[in-house]
């Protein structure tokens, strides 16, 4: 379970205007993979491609292919639903369904498209997707409860574990520590370590050391100017862009004399 | 004098602050008042009913029994124009703010929004000269195949000035509210719970389902009894779309009467007695209003800890 991502020539719009320009890069199965960039470098706005997001935006769309092991995300015939249920998502804010309690939410997706669960099925997925995510132990007396009663890294961890329920081959991360305080972001950053070993997983962060600390590779993006759009700069793996970069930006970036 | 730097110094902004707080509390209170001083005024002017001979009372048996055939009348009328225009309003509102085209939602919308502006006496002279004998066939065939179920009893109205008429004109006036509102609240959806949805691999419908329609609940309850507090006021168009009777089963034949309509058809000619009971028919109406919204506050109250306001 897990499998590699590969974009090829990849161009990102709002409506017209052009917001990633012209993006390759292989993301390794079961690795993880970190993109950093200053603000507005669009490493975000490319996340949401990975798992077609992006057209969710009104005006948003792509040129150019993205395959999960050679299958074209892009398509015609690909129904964005099959798409996101084999690449999940975690998003910046976490977003527990507030209507729903604990258990609900990590359900939420197995019984998305018709499909049945047993109880006892229920609930041993819910027991495996909460130790997964390592929030079994503070909620399993509570279950019941509201999900958006836990705290932030409590719920950022809810939504990892509605996210590995699905069983997806690749788990997306949009800065998905940025809301929370040091030591859940230590629990994330722990928990990405070990999901690597299950998942393909692709993080966006504005962290570095965070960066440095959970990747295996790096990619890094960044953007001439205000208006224009936002490129791949280098890919390597973390060791290499965080020690030796090739390119002076990417050198800069990193010793923090810009961004 | 001590010189305590934190010392209140009087500003312009306090003032302000004080101006903007007394009138929300005036405002509050005056609302309060008002909503008692109807109630008093019901309550004095329609309290020779209560201690009246029973027999004087229209129908010669007291209050209670000449209020309870309007009473339920009422609540058909506005049943039948919830039952239609609730889930209709839903759908139309989610059609406007989830699956249209953004254009054709904004001119849909600027629409539902110009149907809540007519007035209801042209609902009602609507309902009279077209819709009323545009039923007649589907009353009769209802008679005719559904006759059993004691709600489509025969013989059914020549002229299709029944309940079920009244209560889909009334649909049609409550059809904007409920729409309107819901439109509102559903685009207000967080558009970080719709992604968690999509991106758990939800479908649009199922993305509604699982985000749009849980936090829009309250929303929905409140726009259904704003909605319900039209139908059940409205006096003109029932006054004139129903050919009014006494209490029977039968939706599609001339008879029942609803408490708006009752007051407004009698009250010019009403006097003494009579004058006092219509106003004790509208103490009631006024009762049932309340005690409905008390209804939904509670429904609402009750989902609070799952309302996502924590």
């Amino acid at each position: 379970m897990s499998k590699r991502i590969d974009v090829k020539d990849l161009n990102v719009y709002y409506s017209k205007f052009l917001a990633v320009e012209d993006v390759n890069i292989g993301i390794e199965a079961k690795s993880v993979t970190a993109f950093i960039g200053p603000s507005g470098c669009g490493k975000s706005t490319f996340l949401r491609t990975l798992n077609r997001m992006h057209e969710v935006i009104p005006g948003g769309r792509v040129e150019g292919e993205v395959l999960l092991d050679g299958d074209n995300l892009y398509e015609s015939g690909v129904d964005p639903v099959t798409v996101r249920s084999q690449i999940g998502m975690v998003f910046q804010r976490p977003n527990p369904f507030p209507t729903m309690s604990i258990k609900d939410n990590v359900l939420a997706g197995v019984k998305l498209n018709g499909k049945k669960i047993s109880k006892s099925d229920a609930d041993s997925l819910v027991e495996k997707s909460l130790r997964g995510a390592n929030l079994w132990n503070e909620v399993k007396d509570r279950l019941d409860k509201p999900g958006s009663g836990l705290s932030g890294g409590q719920q950022q961890r809810l939504c990892i574990a509605r996210t590995i329920a699905v069983k997806p081959q690749v788990i997306l991360m949009d800065e998905p520590c940025s809301a929370l305080d040091p030591i859940s972001t230590l629990a994330i950053e722990d928990l990405i370590n070990e999901l690597k070993s299950e998942f393909t997983v692709v993080i966006v962060t504005h962290n570095m050391q965070q960066a440095a600390r959970v990747s295996d590779r790096t990619a890094f993006f960044n953007i001439a100017g205000t208006g224009k759009p936002g490129k791949l700069i280098e890919y390597a793996d973390t060791a290499t862009i965080f020690s030796n970069p090739s390119v002076k930006a990417t050198e800069d970036y990193v010793s923090g004399r810009f961004g | 004098m001590t010189s305590n730097a934190l010392r209140r110094q009087g500003s312009k902004g306090q003032a302000g602050d004080k101006i903007f707080s007394g009138a929300a509390l005036g405002a509050g209170i005056l609302i309060l008042i008002t909503l008692f001083a109807v109630a008093i005024f019901l309550l004095i002017q329609a309290l020779p009913t209560f201690t009246a001979n029973p027999a004087l009372i229209t129908g010669g048996e007291g209050f209670a029994s000449y209020i309870f055939p309007i009473v339920i009348g009422t609540v058909i009328a506005a049943s039948i124009a919830l039952l239609i225009a609730t889930p209709v309003g839903i759908a139309v509102a989610l059609f406007i703010s989830h699956y249209a085209p953004r254009k054709l939602a904004a001119g849909l919308g600027y629409v539902i929004d110009l149907l809540a502006a007519i007035p209801s006496v042209i609902y009602g002279a609507w309902g009279y000269l077209v819709l009323a004998p545009a039923l007649v066939p589907s009353y009769q065939w209802l008679a005719e195949n559904m006759g059993f179920i004691p709600l489509f009893g025969g013989p059914a109205s020549q002229t299709g000035k029944t309940i079920l008429t009244a209560g889909i004109v009334l649909a049609v006036m409550v059809l904007p509210i409920i729409t309107s509102l819901s439109r509102e609240i559903f685009l207000q959806t967080p558009k970080l719970h719709e992604e968690a949805a999509l991106a758990l691999g939800a479908t649009r419908w199922e993305m509604i389902t699982m985000s749009v329609l849980p936090f829009a609940r309250p929303g929905i309850i409140s726009a259904v009894m704003l909605g319900l507090g039209r139908a059940l006021g409205e006096t003109m168009a029932v006054a004139l779309v129903l050919s009014t009777g006494g209490l029977i089963p039968s939706l599609i034949k001339s008879g029942n009467q609803t408490i708006a309509a009752e007051i407004a058809l009698n009250f010019p000619e009403a006097f003494g007695l009579r004058l006092s009971e219509l106003i004790a028919a509208g103490l009631v109406l006024f009762v049932i209003t309340l005690a409905v919204n008390l209804i939904a506050r509670a429904i609402i109250a009750r989902h609070k800890e799952f309302s996502g306001a924590n």
